[in-house]
C-alpha cells in the first residue's frame, strides 16, 4: 500500500489505541508526502537530523483566524486585530524560531533551576499520597480523573507560583489549552474561539500576580521571570553580571501558559499510560513494586514505548534533500517521534517493551533545540507517582482494555482509566 | 580492489599506543579480532586523552592522569616505555630499542607527532621553556602556573597557543602572545575569523603581538628571564611555551622502504601504506596524526589532518580493513575533518577543511555577537563550516559539504541574517 493515505489514518480516532502497525507501515519510506502536501518523517535517524536542521522552522501555527463580525466597528477594526497581532508576536518559545527562542528558553531555563525542581519531589509526594488516600474504601476508580489529572498541574502551580486557591481554575484552562498544542484540533474553529476566551481569561489572571510577584517577590519561577532575578535570590539583592534581563510582559504571560500546558496533559498521559502498559505485563508491575529503583529505566522505556507526544509539526522554510526525496520549501512537516522511537533501525526488537535495554535515546522529549525544557519535572513526577501507585494499590486490575481515548492524536492518551483493586496499603 | 594478504591475521601488532592505536585496537575486538594484539608505545603511559591538556588540565582542573577508558574485551599487551626503531615490511618484524624483535601478520602505525622544539637548543634547555604534547609536559607546566609566573610568553598562533593563553587568563596569569606571520589561527580558519579569535582574546587581556619576532631568549643562571624580540623590545618573562607545530614521529621507519617523510607516512584512502616505489603494502596501515593520506574532501590532495576524530575514525577504517578478507572488501577512510577548541570561554568547531576557500558567508548569527555559524566556499562549492557557540546547526551542513553542495548551500533558513558573500 502506499504510504500517502497512512497519516490520515494515523489521526483517525478508531486507530487511536494502537497506531504502532500504522507507523510500521510509514517507515517503509522515511520522508512521505501525504496527499495533503503534509510530508510525514517516521525514522529515527531522519527526525533526529530534522529537529537540528536550519531548514525547520517551528513557527508552524496557522493563520490567525478570520474573525466574524461583532458589529462593533472599533471592536472589529481595531481592538481584535491589535489583539491578534499581540499573540501572533508573542507566541510561546515551543512555537517560535531562534533567536527568540534561544532569548526566552534561556530565561526559562535559568529560572528552572535544579534545586527548584529537586524540592518539587517532596511535595509530589505528598500530594501522590494524598490523592491515593481518597481511594480508600472504593473499590474502582478512574485512575485519570481521580489521580494523573490533579497532580501536575498542582505541581507546575507550586513552582510558578500560583496560590493554591487558584489551582482548580488553572486546572480548567490547562484542559481546554492543551487542544492548542493538538496540531489536529487547533485548527477547529470553535476550538480556536474557546481557546481565545480561555486565553483572554488566563492572561488577566496572570498579569494580576505578576504584578503581586513584582511587588513581593517569592521563591518562584513567575518572581524570576517577572523580575529578572535570579533562583532563591529574589530580593535582587545580587543582580545578575549580564544585567537583568527580562521577558516582556507578554511574553512572559505566553511563557507561564506554555509551562502550564505543556506539562499538563503530557504528563497525564505519562502516568496513564504506564500504569495501562504495566497492567498489560504484571510482571513488570510486580518487579516495580518489589524495587523501586528500577522506576527511572521504566520510565525512559515508557517514554519510548508509549510517548505521551506522538508527533510534533514543523513548516519546511526552504528545500530540504533527505532520505531520497526533497521535501519543498513551504511544506508542513510532521516529525512522527512514537515511530522513531519503534524504528527498528535504532532499536533492538522495538515492539518489545524492555526497560533493560542499554542506550535508549528515546525521543519522547523531542530533540534539539526545542528538546523538553520540563523533561527532569516530568520524570521525577512520574516516578514519585508510578512507585507509589505500585507499592499502594493491592492487586490493581485493568477493567476495560483498551480504555478509551482522548481525541488528540499527538497528545495521546486515555480518557479513563478505570482500575479495580483489593484496597490501599498505608502511605 | 585487492583484498588481505596471505589469509586472516593473528597477529596484529600497534606501534604507538595513543589516540589511534588504542581506538584501533578497540575497533578490532568489536570486529571480533580473537588473536594476539599487542601495542608498543615510547611513552611510559597507557594511552591517555591530549585535548585536555592544553585546557582543563592547565587550568587545574583535571589532574594530568587523562588516560583513555579501556574495554575489558580489549585484551592486549602492552609494551610501554620502549620505542620501536626498526621495521622490516620483508621479514614481518618491528625491533624496539630494547632489542626485542616482534613478528606481526598486520602492522598499525600511528606514532603521531611530537611537539616542534624550539629551534635553538641551548634556549630550549633554559629552565622555563616549554613545549605541550604529553601530559608530562602537562604536568610540569601546570606546576609552574600554579606557582604563579610573572608572565608567560606564548609563541605560535596555532589553537595550542590560544588555548594555553586563554587558560593564562582564566588564571590571571599575564600573558604575551606571538604570533610571527600576525595571521593568528588562519590556517585553520583563515584570516577573517582567526583576526576575530584574535581580537576576542585582546579584550580578554592577552598582550597579542602580531608579527612579533624573537631574537634572542634571555637567561640568568640558566632560568629564562625574558625575550628579546626582533625590533629590539624586550619583554620580561619566566616561562616560555613554544607551539610552534608538529614533527612526525617516522624516524623509526627509516629503511623501511615506506614512503615517510616530514610530511607523514603515505597511506591509500584504505589506510594501507604505501612504499617509496609507489607500490602498496597489503598488511602495514596507517592512521591518526602521522597518516598522510588522498583526501576525497581535498580533491584527493595528500593531507595530514591532525585532529583527535579523524585519529579515530582513520584507525577504525584500519582495523576493519586489516580483516577484511577477499570478501568483505574495503572501507574507504572518508571521514569529514572535524575539530573543536575552547578558549575564552567559547566553543570553536570546524567541520572539513577551510585551507584553500575563496570566499565566506556568515548563515546564522553574527560575528559581532561571537555567536555564528560561517561558511566557506571554493569555487562555488561549499568546503566548511566553521561555528562559534552554535554548533547545533552544523550537522545540516556537514551534509552540505559532504555532499560538496553549491555555495552557499541554504538560503532562507531560520536565523539567518542576510547572506553576504566575503573573503574567507
Ligand atoms: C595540547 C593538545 C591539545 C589538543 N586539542 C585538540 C582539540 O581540542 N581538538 C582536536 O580535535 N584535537 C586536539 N589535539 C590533537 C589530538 O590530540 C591529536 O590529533 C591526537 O592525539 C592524535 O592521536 P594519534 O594517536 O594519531 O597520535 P599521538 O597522540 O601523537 O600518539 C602517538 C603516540 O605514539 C608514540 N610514539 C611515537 N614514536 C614512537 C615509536 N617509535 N615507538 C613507539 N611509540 C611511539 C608517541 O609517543 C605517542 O604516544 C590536541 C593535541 C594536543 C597536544
Ligand atoms: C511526560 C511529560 C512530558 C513529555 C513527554 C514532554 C514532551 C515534550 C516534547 C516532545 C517537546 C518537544 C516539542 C517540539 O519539539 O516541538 C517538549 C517541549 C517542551 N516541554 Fe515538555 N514534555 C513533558 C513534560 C513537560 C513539563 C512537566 C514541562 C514544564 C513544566 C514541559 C515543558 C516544555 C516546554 C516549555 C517545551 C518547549 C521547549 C522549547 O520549545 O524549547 N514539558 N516537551
Amino acid at each position: 500500500m502506499s504510504c500517502t493515505t497512512l497519516f490520515e489514518q494515523v489521526l483517525d480516532p478508531d486507530n487511536r489505541a494502537n497506531p504502532y502497525p500504522l507507523f510500521a507501515q510509514l517507515r517503509r519510506q522515511p520522508v512521505c508526502r501525504q496527499e495533503d502536501g503534509t510530508y510525514v518523517v517516521s525514522t529515527h535517524a531522519e527526525i533526529a537530523r530534522l529537529v537540528s536542521d536550519p531548514r525547520i522552522s517551528s513557527e508552524d501555527l496557522p493563520d490567525p483566524q478570520k474573525f466574524r463580525w461583532t458589529g462593533h466597528p472599533i471592536t472589529d477594526l481595531f481592538v481584535r486585530p491589535i489583539r491578534a497581532e499581540i499573540r501572533r508576536r508573542h507566541q510561546p518559545f515551543i512555537f517560535r524560531d531562534p533567536p527568540d527562542h534561544d532569548r526566552l528558553r534561556g530565561l526559562v531555563m535559568r529560572a528552572f533551576s535544579p534545586e527548584r525542581v529537586r524540592r518539587m519531589r517532596e511535595e509530589t509526594a505528598d500530594l501522590t499520597n494524598e490523592l491515593i488516600g481518597k481511594f480508600a474504601g472504593k473499590a474502582q476508580i478512574d485512575l485519570v480523573d481521580d489521580f494523573s489529572y490533579p497532580l501536575p498541574v498542582t505541581v507546575i502551580c507550586k513552582l510558578l507560583g500560583v496560590p493554591p486557591e487558584d489551582e482548580p481554575q488553572f486546572q480548567g484552562w490547562a484542559t481546554q489549552l492543551a487542544t492548542a498544542l493538538e496540531p489536529n484540533q487547533r485548527a477547529d474553529e470553535e476550538t480556536q474561539a474557546k481557546n481565545e476566551q480561555c486565553f483572554t481569561e488566563i492572561s488577566d489572571f496572570l498579569r494580576d500576580l505578576i504584578a503581586k510577584k513584582r511587588k513581593e517577590p517569592q521563591d518562584d519561577i513567575l518572581t524570576d521571570l517577572a523580575n529578572g532575578t535570579k533562583p532563591g535570590n529574589a530580593s535582587g539583592d545580587d543582580p545578575d553580571e549580564d544585567g537583568a534581563e527580562t521577558m516582556n510582559d507578554f511574553d512572559l504571560i505566553a511563557t507561564a501558559v506554555l509551562l502550564l500546558v505543556a506539562g499538563h496533559e503530557t504528563t497525564v498521559n505519562l502516568i496513564t499510560n504506564s500504569v495501562l502498559t504495566l497492567l498489560r505485563r504484571p510482571e513488570h508491575w510486580e518487579r516495580l513494586r518489589d524495587d523501586p529503583g528500577i522506576a527511572p529505566r521504566l520510565i525512559e522505556e515508557m517514554l519510548r514505548y508509549e510517548p505521551p507526544v506522538q508527533y510534533r509539526t514543523r513548516l519546511a522554510v526552504a528545500d530540504i534533500p533527505i532520505a531520497g526525496v526533497t521535501i519543498p520549501k513551504d511544506a508542513p512537516v510532521v516529525l512522527l517521534l512514537a515511530s522513531g522511537n519503534r524504528d527498528p533501525a535504532r532499536f533492538a526488537d522495538p515492539d518489545r517493551f524492555d526497560p533493560d535495554r542499554p542506550d535508549n535515546r528515546h525521543l519522547g522529549f523531542g530533540g534539539g533545540l526545542h528538546y523538553c525544557v520540563g523533561a527532569p519535572l516530568a520524570r521525577i513526577e512520574a516516578e514519585v507517582a508510578l512507585v507509589s501507585l505500585a507499592r499502594r494499590l493491592k492487586n490493581p486490575r485493568l477493567v476495560e482494555d483498551p480504555p478509551p481515548y482522548r481525541p488528540g492524536a499527538s497528545l495521546r492518551g486515555p480518557r479513563h482509566l478505570c482500575l479495580a483493586f483489593d484496597g490501599i496499603a498505608d502511605a | 580492489m585487492t583484498a588481505g594478504p596471505s589469509g586472516p591475521p593473528e597477529r596484529i601488532l600497534v606501534v604507538g599506543a595513543s589516540l589511534a592505536g588504542l581506538s584501533a585496537a578497540h575497533a578490532l575486538r568489536a570486529e571480533g579480532f580473537a588473536g594476539a594484539l599487542t601495542l608498543v608505545g615510547d611513552e611510559p603511559h597507557a594511552p591517555y586523552d591530549r585535548p585536555p591538556l592544553s585546557k582543563q588540565v592547565l587550568r587545574g582542573l583535571f589532574s594530568p592522569d587523562t588516560t583513555l577508558p579501556r574495554r575489558p574485551e580489549l585484551r592486549a599487551e602492552f609494551r610501554l616505555g620502549t620505542p620501536a626503531s626498526r621495521l622490516d615490511c620483508e621479514a614481518r618484524t618491528v625491533t624496539l630499542a630494547d632489542g626485542s624483535t616482534l613478528p606481526y601478520d598486520r602492522l598499525l602505525i600511528a606514532t603521531g607527532t611530537r611537539a616542534r622544539p624550539w629551534p635553538n637548543p641551548e634556549e630550549a634547555s633554559l629552565d622555563g621553556v616549554f613545549t605541550l604534547r604529553t601530559r608530562d609536559d602537562a604536568a610540569r607546566l601546570s606546576a609552574r602556573f600554579k606557582a604563579g609566573p610573572k608572565r608567560v610568553v606564548l609563541v605560535g598562533g596555532g589553537f595550542i597557543g590560544f588555548e594555553v593563553a586563554s587558560t593564562c587568563r582564566d588564571l590571571d596569569i599575564p600573558v604575551s602572545l606571538l604570533v610571527r606571520d600576525g595571521q593568528p589561527l588562519a590556517a585553520a580558519l583563515g584570516p577573517r575569523l582567526g583576526g576575530l579569535v584574535g581580537t576576542i582574546a585582546q579584550e580578554r587581556g592577552v598582550d597579542l603581538r602580531l608579527g612579533a619576532e624573537i631574537e634572542r631568549m634571555d637567561s640568568e643562571g640558566g632560568r629564562l628571564t625574558g625575550v628579546t624580540l626582533k625590533d629590539g623590545e624586550r619583554i620580561e618573562a619566566d616561562l616560555l611555551v613554544a607551539a610552534i607545530g608538529a614533527v612526525r614521529n617516522v624516524a623509526w621507519l627509516e629503511g623501511s622502504g615506506l614512503a615517510a617523510d616530514e610530511g607523514g607516512v603515505l597511506c591509500d584512502g584504505y589506510c594501507r601504506a604505501i612504499r617509496a616505489n609507489g607500490d602498496i603494502v597489503p598488511d602495514v596501515f596507517v592512521a591518526g596524526d602521522v597518516a598522510r593520506w588522498p583526501n576525497p574532501h581535498q580533491g584527493e590532495a595528500l593531507v595530514a589532518v591532525e585532529h583527535w576524530g579523524n585519529a579515530r575514525a582513520q584507525a577504525e577504517a584500519a582495523a576493519r580493513n586489516m580483516l577484511a578478507g577477499p570478501a568483505t572488501g574495503l572501507t574507504r577512510h572518508d571521514h569529514l575533518p572535524d575539530f573543536w577548541s575552547q578558549q575564552f570561554g567559547l566553543t570553536i568547531k570546524l567541520v572539513g577543511l577551510a585551507d584553500g576557500a575563496d570566499s565566506l558567508a556568515v548563515v546564522h548569527g553574527s560575528l559581532d555577537a561571537r555567536r555564528f555559524v560561517a561558511l566557506y566556499g571554493r569555487e562555488g562549492r561549499t568546503v566548511a563550516a566553521a561555528s562559534i557557540d552554535s554548533a547545533r546547526w552544523l550537522p545540516a551542513y556537514e551534509a552540505a559539504i559532504r555532499e560538496g553542495a553549491p555555495f552557499p548551500p541554504i538560503e532562507g533558513a531560520i536565523d539567518q541574517p542576510r547572506l553576504r558573500i566575503e573573503e574567507p
